[in-house]
């Protein structure tokens, strides 16, 4: 029963996928058309035989709308194109280059403040309002407001320029090159997270059932473990699945400070660039892994709260 | 040339003895080791035992390379990076001079519009493949066939016919080059072209082998396809993250290139590449960040380098709209109220030069046009300005009101707030700032309707003052100040035709000096690049073309005795 109910919601939220993406792909493609100036535009300009040639090649000539349906026919076969600006590639493989790497990295990220933040949020609500708490948290703010642009060089400045530990920037999969890159990712997460984590733990913890489980003469540690956590970090679950979405598709600031070569990147560089195909092929991959992020999130949910039940939503 | 590097380390070195007592606060502990003293043999290369065990070169290299597709490749990374794959007919050396390439020789005909070459007898491909004249000929008519798609064909458009293939009206065929036999080719242009010879040693001109583009298509620049002649291969590409190359042993001079290596890793931040040059990871960066010169001048004096460039920067007219349309005094008071010596000196602080022309000196011999408030001293000409300034109309009750347009970036910023603080100063016009997106920038420049001071720049593809001169011409592409003067253009048409050197520089000079009396342009300061450099890497020299072959570099090892004292 139960098993089925999850199934069809499953399948009702990928067909509703289709209607989102093209509404995304349809307002993407207008609006990097609305911006001035095009790929071939740059401080040297072409010889118009030059021009004229390069956009029959590249059908920019045609009118916009048939632009538009060549362009929506081709990504049914999932073909992104060619790259305007790096011509050696097309937008699948650098997708496919980009990706994995700022998946490893926004991932470890994730984890890394997933484990740090409910732990410290969980320690600052049973020590609520003590000097302890307000430290914590103050540190968490911190963590919060300081923008990544700020560490990062810190960072590299630190561990990599004066004290030599670890590679001030550059790729190779190697842990010793993620390390400061997933660092710098998590501590606003991990500050997030822990604050979300302690404010929901204090309210958990002053529900009746709590008492309960105490009353009945279980040792804290287990009140919180087997009855507090998992409805303490709901609203971090929530909050998850988003930032995951943005964590994993890439940060400019991190991979141009560390030079990593993960997707956000591409993302500016290919509006900067009027890079048409490289834009959209990026918000496409980026609108899909939002919609199937929170998807997990939704399957989540149900699993840690009984109050949301999908077979019983009719 | 060997001599003259030899010359400068020693002078490096002794500059270096006496910042050692200094704060080593910062530095990498034995990355500051010296260099050892350069020996030479007596053919001019370096003795052996000086030289460092791993001759690897890193180099910063900037935005990642749009392609290595050597008749495609437009940006500076990926040109840079085909130099050292590919040779062309023509070289250039260390110093920038130009050099027998893949052709020993060459004439010239009487009209300058015929040059014969005559290839060297043992050239071969990265594969073992002989490389003949019918591979150059091959090249060149892949760049302009429109099929090819090539942004970068326009450096071509002097060879006979090029416009009208690119335009699709004549087969590929008809172009101006010839295949005369084997090793024997011919190129016909459409006027004399002082700088095509220069031209044949950029990326365009390169041969590729036709069997293997032909079989790959679009992926034959890729790793493990790419077949070169230069003294480098390609081994491995990795997007963003680096490019290495490595040496071509079937290179005509592999005996005597040094590099083993050359990984060129993309640094899209500078501030990021300067902390990767400190940790050791790079032995050349492509540039360092204009805040930064104080303190890499007073920590990093041995590795801080700068030097002239082919390019200027200025701030430009629109002539076609209010105010400036047909005001030559206002014009004029503009121009002489900025203090170029604050703006380099201050602001920009790398060494630029102020500039009063638009032609950057040390462009193939040419003198730029110097005009006469050159020599005055700011005081003459801010006095000068306010009598031009009141006499179109303006003073303190009715100030000029004006907008500085430019596109976002640290630099420009700073200078239009300066010029402006200048004006507002000297004059008492009322300048506000306006930042736009690269894109929009150039397209407003280009509509003409908006702008009105918009910040400009130049840097030349090649060696020849017409780079500059040619988009101030009525109807120019790139001629965003609306300028149009007959005297102006005729003396670019002949230009075009003179085939005497000396009378097509005083024809280009007299073109500089009738655009500079229009007052078109506020010129502020002529370019330098500026970079880190590992002082143990040696055999590379400043140029105005900024262009440095791995080829010539070599590694040196480091005296014992230097990094000994310094890790006590």
């Amino acid at each position: 029963m139960k098993q089925a109910g999850v199934f069809r919601h499953a399948a009702v939220r990928l067909l509703g996928l289709i209607p989102t993406l093209l509404v995304l792909i349809t307002i993407a493609f207008f609006l990097i058309r609305i911006a001035p100036g095009g790929p071939f535009d740059a401080e040297k300009v072409l010889p118009p035989e030059i021009r004229a040639n390069l956009d029959a090649n590249y059908h920019l000539d045609e009118p916009l709308l048939q632009q538009y349906f060549r362009y929506l026919g081709q990504i049914v076969t999932g073909d992104f194109g060619p790259s305007f600006q790096y011509k050696d590639w097309t937008v699948n493989e650098l997708i496919a280059r980009g990706f994995p790497v700022s998946a490893t990295i926004g991932g470890l990220a994730m984890a890394l403040a997933f484990v740090l933040g409910t732990l410290i949020g969980t320690f600052a609500a049973l020590k609520q309002n003590s000097v302890i708490d307000y430290s914590v948290m103050g540190v968490a703010m911190l963590g919060i407001s300081i923008p990544n642009f700020v560490v990062a060089p810190l960072l590299i400045l630190g561990t990599a320029v004066y004290a030599g530990w670890l590679p001030a920037g550059g790729w190779d999969w190697s842990w010793q090159r993620m390390v400061l890159p997933v660092v710098t990712l998590a501590l606003p997460v991990v500050a997030y997270i822990a604050r979300l984590t302690r404010g929901s733990m204090i309210e958990v913890l002053h529900s009746n059932y709590i008492r309960t489980a105490r009353a009945k003469g279980l040792p804290e540690r287990q009140v919180i473990r087997r009855h507090a956590f998992k409805p303490a970090i709901l609203p971090v679950i929530s909050y998850m699945g988003p930032a995951t979405a943005a964590l994993i598709t890439g940060s400019v600031v991190i991979e141009r400070i560390y030079s990593i070569p993960g997707l956000g990147s591409y993302f500016v560089q290919g509006a900067l660039n009027r890079d048409y195909t490289l834009v959209l092929g990026v918000v496409i991959f980026y609108g899909i892994v939002i919609v199937v992020l929170n998807f997990i999130v939704d399957l989540l949910y149900a699993w840690l709260n009984p109050r949301i039940r999908y077979d019983e939503a009719q | 040339m060997f001599a003259r590097s030899c010359s400068v380390l020693c002078c490096v070195m002794a500059l270096s003895a006496c910042g050692d007592g200094q704060n080593d606060f910062g530095r990498p502990q034995g990355k500051r080791a010296q260099p050892v003293q350069l020996v030479l043999l007596e053919d001019g290369r370096p003795a052996p035992e000086v030289l460092a065990e791993e001759q690897v070169v890193y180099r910063g290299n900037g935005e990642e390379p749009e392609t290595l597709d050597p008749h495609l490749a437009q940006g500076v990374p990926a040109t840079r990076i085909l130099r050292d794959l590919f040779e062309g007919l023509t070289a250039e050396s260390a110093a920038g001079d130009l050099v027998p390439g893949a052709a020993l020789r060459w004439n010239i005909s009487r009209d300058a519009r015929t040059y014969t070459f005559y290839l060297r007898r043992d050239l071969v491909w990265s594969n073992g493949d002989p490389l003949r004249a019918d591979d150059f000929v091959y090249g060149l008519q892949r760049a302009i066939d429109p099929e090819t798609n090539s942004s970068a064909a326009r450096t071509l458009l002097p060879i006979l016919n090029a416009r009208e293939v690119l335009a699709g009206e004549l087969p590929v065929e008809e172009l101006g080059i010839s295949l005369l036999d084997e090793f024997t080719m011919q190129i016909t242009l459409t006027g004399p072209t002082p700088y095509f010879l220069g031209l044949l040693a950029s990326p365009v001109a390169f041969p590729v082998h036709k069997g293997n583009v032909e079989a790959l298509g679009d992926q034959f620049s890729k790793p493990g396809n790419l077949i070169s002649n230069g003294a480098f291969v390609l081994t491995e590409w990795t997007p963003r993250v680096s490019i290495v190359l490595e040496k071509n042993p079937r290179y005509r001079q592999a005996e005597t290139t040094l590099i083993e290596r050359v990984v060129y890793t993309p640094t899209e931040d500078r501030a990021a590449e300067v902390k990767q040059f400190r940790s050791g990871a790079l032995d050349w960066t492509n540039e360092v960040p204009n805040n930064q010169f104080k303190w890499l001048q007073a920590n990093y004096p041995d590795e801080l380098v700068t030097s002239p460039w082919m390019g200027s920067y200025f701030l430009g007219f629109n002539l076609t709209q209010e105010p400036f349309i047909d005001n030559p005094s206002l014009r004029m008071a503009l121009i002489l109220s900025v203090d170029r010596q604050i703006i380099t000196e201050k602001v920009t602080q790398f060494g630029e030069k102020p500039s009063f022309a638009l032609v950057p000196p040390g462009i193939d011999g040419y003198v730029p046009f110097s005009p006469e408030y050159a020599d005055w001293a700011q005081e003459e000409r801010d006095h000068e300005a306010r009598r031009l300034y009141e006499q179109a109309g303006y003073s303190e009750e009715n100030p000029l009101r004006v907008e500085i347009r430019y596109n976002t970036s640290d630099n420009n910023k700073k200078i239009a707030l300066a010029v402006a603080s200048m004006w507002k100063q000297a004059l008492g016009v009322n300048a506000t700032l306006v930042n736009e997106e690269f894109r929009v920038f150039l397209q407003n420049r280009e509509q003409k309707l908006v702008t009105q001071v918009f910040s400009a720049g130049w840097i030349s593809d090649y060696n020849d003052p017409y780079s500059f001169l040619e988009m101030f011409r009525t109807g120019h592409g790139r001629n965003d100040y609306g300028y149009s003067n007959e005297t102006f253009d005729a003396l670019l048409d002949e230009v075009g035709t003179e085939r005497v050197r000396a009378r097509r520089e005083r024809l280009m000079f007299e073109a500089e000096r009738v655009l500079m009396s229009d007052h078109v342009i506020i010129p502020i300061f002529t370019y330098v690049t500026k970079r880190l450099v590992n002082p143990h890497l040696k055999g590379w020299q400043n140029n105005v073309m900024d262009h440095h072959p791995t080829q010539t570099m070599f590694k040196l090892k480091s005296s014992e005795m230097s990094s000994a004292e310094k890790n006590p």
